[in-house]
This record gives structure tokens, C-alpha cells and sequence, in this order.
């Protein structure tokens, strides 16, 4: 058993030698936290890294969204300013949903329970020797957030006009029966990529910093009738924000996944209409 | 229908103790409390409590249960199993007088730490008014009963004497937030907060949250709004250009930082 004596068995506090004296589960959480966390980071270094497989007509997947780099025939709809690198065209855009992502109140608290174990869980004695939280370099990092917030409006931006153009009829490879005849399409993959942009507003929307921005810095709602009702809403949103956050870690994931088996042909896409 | 209760129980002052075995009878429906309150007449007449109202409204009950800081009057028995031993032990943050009785005056330091709300000047008329959407915010703040939980869960003080010093602690930062949020009070404090009660020690783990008993979020309300009004004052690029070309956030007007 670990003996500390800065924190729990700090001299004058009750003598009690064990770490924590819960018997419910606590490590569960973390753990899970802990195996999705990892195998998302896995799975997303692989996907970026690969720079193929991520367009699958008309679908694009939201990892290479918007495609600045060299990309395949197709999936740039904003130009190609980047055409010169070398490397994936993903990882040119990653670090900003990667940064708004690592810098969020949520994730944060996740993180640092799960990886950090600062702390484990609550009435856990965490295992480091000192602790400065996020006044130092790098944490105190965590306060340019709303930097993020502000680009990931703009990431979600995209990635609306990414699902819009889900709708497009496919190539005529895919086309079943007697072919494309009308100008708008649905797919699985459409289905998915409006369930994946949806729950990404929901998790943009319902930022702390979005929270705060339009509306909770102020001192007087009665001065900013506006602002205070949308104060109101996104603090419902805000309430589940966590939730928000998994899911649409999931949907990106699974988006991407869907993409992927189409463009290396293991499935065909499900067609609706 | 009553039944034999198996109880560990802290025994001791500051100079060391430990844990204890009883067992006591009690009845469905009542609480850790209740268990204690018996063993102390039946069998331990000299162990010390601390209790006042038995009803989760004057805060002075709080200890830890099963390594969980709880109110002890209000953590019922049915929640474990009749054949579960439970554990009761003082608070782990704050140093310990004797048996489950602890020694909080680290939190009314702490208190005193903080400048009260500074109003500005009254009205033509004398008085002073606020609307009630203005001073709704700051409301769920005052249902704090000073339990101390929070500040006895949080790891920044639990697992760190030396940060003590130089951290206020979830139950002041809801004080702070509640005063920034003031539709009247002419401080600014957020440099306060920041610097001096160690805002930025908090890494927004949600403890303090979790175990609040009057269910106050901490967290989602108070610390992390603190910390964006702090990023507003210090690491807000647009709102420092903002102010530049004097496109303010006219709201502050009138606040003096302390
Ligand atoms: S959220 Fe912050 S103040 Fe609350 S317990 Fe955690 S570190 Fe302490
Ligand atoms: S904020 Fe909640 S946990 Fe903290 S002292 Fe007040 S009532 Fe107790
Ligand atoms: S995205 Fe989670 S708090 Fe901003
Ligand atoms: S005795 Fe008053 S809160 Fe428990």
C-alpha cells in the first residue's frame, strides 16, 4: 500500500494507512474510460495515417474532411492549398477537432482520471508526489479551448456540407436497377453521416465554452433578453454534454469505418433511394 | 424489523487510532447515524460525533462512509446490505481532533480569504434593485449548507497538504462565482481567483460535484464559468482586440479588480 505522507496520511490527519477504504468498484470507470479511449486513439492514428481508402462517392470521411491535400479525385471540395504535402491530407486538419477534443472540460476530466489517475476516482489517493493542476506549462494550455471551439464551429461547418453532398447520386458502378434517375441519393452511408453530424453539433453546441461565449460571461441576462434564452438552451445541452462527447466519437469512428470497407470494396452500400 | 449492523469505526486523535469492530443492532429505515448514536449509548459512551440537526441542513455531520464522504445522518442503512460491515471513518482532508470529529478551521480561513460583495450606489430613491433572472444564477450557490464534503473529496488538498496554502477549494469557488455573478457587487475577481485561490489547481475532475449533498454543480456552474471569465481577463486574443477597438463587453462596466 502506497504511503504517502503529503496526502491522506499527512501528519495530524486520522491514521489511516490504506489508499481508500471504498468497496464498490471505482476502478471500473476509468478502466473503461481508459480501453475505449486507447483503442479510439488507435484506430484514428491508423485511419490518419493511411491517406487512402477515405473517399468512397459521394462519401467523405470526416477524418480527411475538409481534403486539403493531395486527395483522390472527388473528395476536395475546398481546393487543395496543401497539394505539396507529403504526408496524409488528414493530418493537415486532425489537430484542430484533435486539439478542441483534448483541450474540453469533459475530456479532460476523463483523461485525467483515466490516464493520469489524478485522481483514479473520488476518495482515491492518486499516485504522484506533488501536484500543480493546470497552472503550469503545458496544462495551463487548457485555457486556449475556446480557441478550438471557435475552429470546430467551422470543422462542423464542413462536415454539414460534407452530409449535404451525401445526397448526391452515386456513380453509375453503383447505381442498381435501371440506374441513377433521379439527382438525390441515400445511402446507409448518408444515414450515418447525418446521425454522425448531428451528434457533433450536439457536442459543439453544448461546450462550456459555447456556454460561456453566448451568454454566461454576462452579469445582467435581463440587459440581453436574446442571449440569456440561448444561455438557457445550450446550458440544457451543456448538461449532457459527456454524453455528446461519446457518441460523437463513436459516430466519427463509425462514419469512417463505413467508409473505409467501401472504398477497399469489402461492402456495398446500402441504397434507400 | 431489527437486526445486528456490523460497524468499523474509527477510534483515535491526532497522535494515531484505528479502526474498530462493533456491532450494534438497528432497525430498517435508519440511518448511519442512528447506528452510531446507538453504539455510543450502549457501548461507547466516550466516542465523539459531531451532529446538530439529523436532517442533511446544518452540515455538521459529514464523515466518510465505506471511503465515501457523506452526511452521515443522511446515508440510510438500507442503501448496503444487512450482513455489509460498514465503515465509518473522519474526514481524511482536514486534520483529525478526535474519533469521527474533525478539526475544519482550514475552510473559515479560507472564508476570510474572500473580500464580500462591494455595492455600488443605491438608487434616487434609496433603494437598490436587481431582476430576478440577474440574481437567479448565484441562487443555487447559496443552498451550500458548509458541509465541507467538497473540500474533503477534492485531491488537490486531500492528496496534497502543501497545496492548502495557496487553494481555496470547490466550496469558495462557488462563492466566487456566485459574487462575479452578481448583478450589483462592484469587485472584479477574477484575478483573485485566479492567483490567490489557486482556480487553476482544479482540473475539473468533478469530485467535489459527485459528492455535494445538496446537489449543487460545482463544477458545470461555477468552476468552469470562473475559469472562462478567467480566460476572458487573460488568454482571450479576441477579446483583448475587442476591447482595443472598443468593442467591449460593456457588462463589466463599473468593476474594480481586488
Ligand atoms: S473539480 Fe476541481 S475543485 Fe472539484 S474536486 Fe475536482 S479538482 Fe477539486
Ligand atoms: S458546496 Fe455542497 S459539498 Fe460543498 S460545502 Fe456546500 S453543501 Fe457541502
Ligand atoms: S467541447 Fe467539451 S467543454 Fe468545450
Ligand atoms: S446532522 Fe445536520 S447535516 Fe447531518
Amino acid at each position: 500500500m502506497a504511503t504517502t505522507d503529503h496526502g491522506v496520511t499527512s501528519a495530524g490527519r486520522a491514521r489511516i494507512d490504506a489508499r481508500t477504504l471504498r468497496q464498490d468498484r471505482w476502478w471500473l470507470s476509468p478502466l473503461a474510460t481508459f480501453v475505449v479511449f486507447a483503442g479510439f486513439v488507435v484506430f484514428a492514428t491508423i485511419r490518419a495515417f493511411m491517406g487512402r481508402d477515405y473517399y468512397a462517392s459521394p462519401y467523405l470521411s470526416p477524418f480527411y474532411s475538409p481534403c486539403l491535400g493531395d486527395c483522390v479525385e472527388g473528395a476536395s471540395d475546398f481546393g487543395q492549398p496543401f497539394a505539396w504535402w507529403p504526408l496524409s491530407a488528414a493530418l493537415i486538419i486532425l489537430v484542430f477537432p484533435l486539439g478542441f477534443r483534448m483541450t474540453c472540460y469533459y475530456y479532460r476530466k476523463a483523461y485525467y482520471r483515466a490516464f493520469w489517475l489524478s485522481p483514479p476516482a473520488c476518495g482515491v489517493a492518486e499516485p504522484h508526489g506533488s501536484y500543480s493542476g493546470e497552472t503550469r506549462f503545458p496544462l495551463i494550455l487548457q485555457n486556449v479551448h475556446r480557441w478550438f471551439w471557435y475552429a470546430a464551429v467551422l470543422v462542423g461547418l464542413v462536415l454539414t456540407f460534407d452530409t449535404v453532398l451525401a445526397f448526391r447520386p452515386m456513380p453509375a458502378e453503383y447505381a442498381v436497377g435501371d440506374g441513377e434517375t433521379s439527382g438525390v441519393h441515400m445511402g446507409l452511408g448518408t444515414l450515418l453521416m447525418i446521425i454522425n453530424v448531428v451528434f457533433i453539433w450536439l457536442y459543439t453546441l453544448s461546450c462550456h465554452s459555447c456556454r460561456h461565449i453566448v451568454g454566461g460571461r454576462l452579469r445582467h441576462f435581463s440587459k440581453h433578453p436574446v442571449r440569456y434564452k440561448l444561455w438557457t438552451w445550450v446550458s440544457r445541452l451543456n448538461e449532457s454534454h459527456g454524453t455528446w462527447a461519446w457518441y460523437s466519437l463513436f459516430s466519427v469512428a463509425i462514419v469512417d469505418f463505413y467508409i473505409y470497407l467501401l472504398a477497399t470494396g469489402v461492402i456495398q452500400d446500402v441504397r434507400f433511394f | 424489523m431489527a437486526y445486528d449492523l456490523k460497524m468499523r469505526v474509527w477510534r483515535g486523535d491526532a497522535d494515531g487510532g484505528e479502526l474498530t469492530d462493533y456491532t450494534v443492532e438497528v432497525s430498517e429505515g435508519e440511518v448511519v447515524l442512528d447506528a452510531l448514536h446507538r453504539l455510543q449509548a450502549t457501548q461507547t459512551g466516550d466516542l465523539a460525533i459531531r451532529w446538530n440537526c439529523k436532517a442533511g441542513k446544518c452540515g455538521s455531520c459529514s464523515a466518510e462512509v465505506n471511503g465515501r464522504p457523506r452526511l452521515m445522518c443522511m446515508t440510510r442503512l438500507s442503501d448496503f446490505e444487512p450482513s455489509e460491515t460498514i465503515t465509518v471513518t473522519p474526514m481524511r482532508t482536514f486534520p483529525v481532533i478526535r474519533d469521527l470529529v474533525t478539526d475544519v478551521s482550514f475552510n473559515y480561513e479560507k472564508a476570510r480569504e474572500l473580500p464580500y460583495a462591494e455595492l455600488g450606489p443605491r438608487d434616487a430613491d434609496g433603494k437598490r434593485r436587481m431582476m430576478q433572472v440577474d440574481v437567479e444564477r448565484g441562487q443555487e450557490f447559496r443552498k451550500c449548507i458548509e458541509c465541507y464534503l467538497c473540500q474533503d473529496v477534492c485531491h488537490v488538498v486531500r492528496d496534497h497538504e502543501d497545496n492548502k496554502q495557496h487553494f481555496a477549494g470547490p466550496r469558495f469557488f462557488i462563492r466566487y462565482a456566485e459574487l462575479d455573478m452578481h448583478p450589483l457587487d462592484t469587485h472584479d475577481r477574477r484575478k483573485l481567483a485566479q492567483d490567490a485561490a489557486g482556480l487553476g489547481m482544479c482540473n475539473i475532475t468533478k469530485c467535489c460535484t459527485e459528492v455535494c449533498p445538496e446537489g449543487i454543480h460545482i463544477t458545470d456552474n461555477a468552476i468552469i464559468p470562473m475559469k472562462e471569465r478567467v480566460v476572458d481577463r487573460k488568454y482571450d486574443p479576441l477579446v483583448w482586440l475587442g476591447n482595443k477597438i472598443g468593442l467591449r463587453n460593456k457588462d463589466n462596466d463599473g468593476r474594480a479588480e481586488v
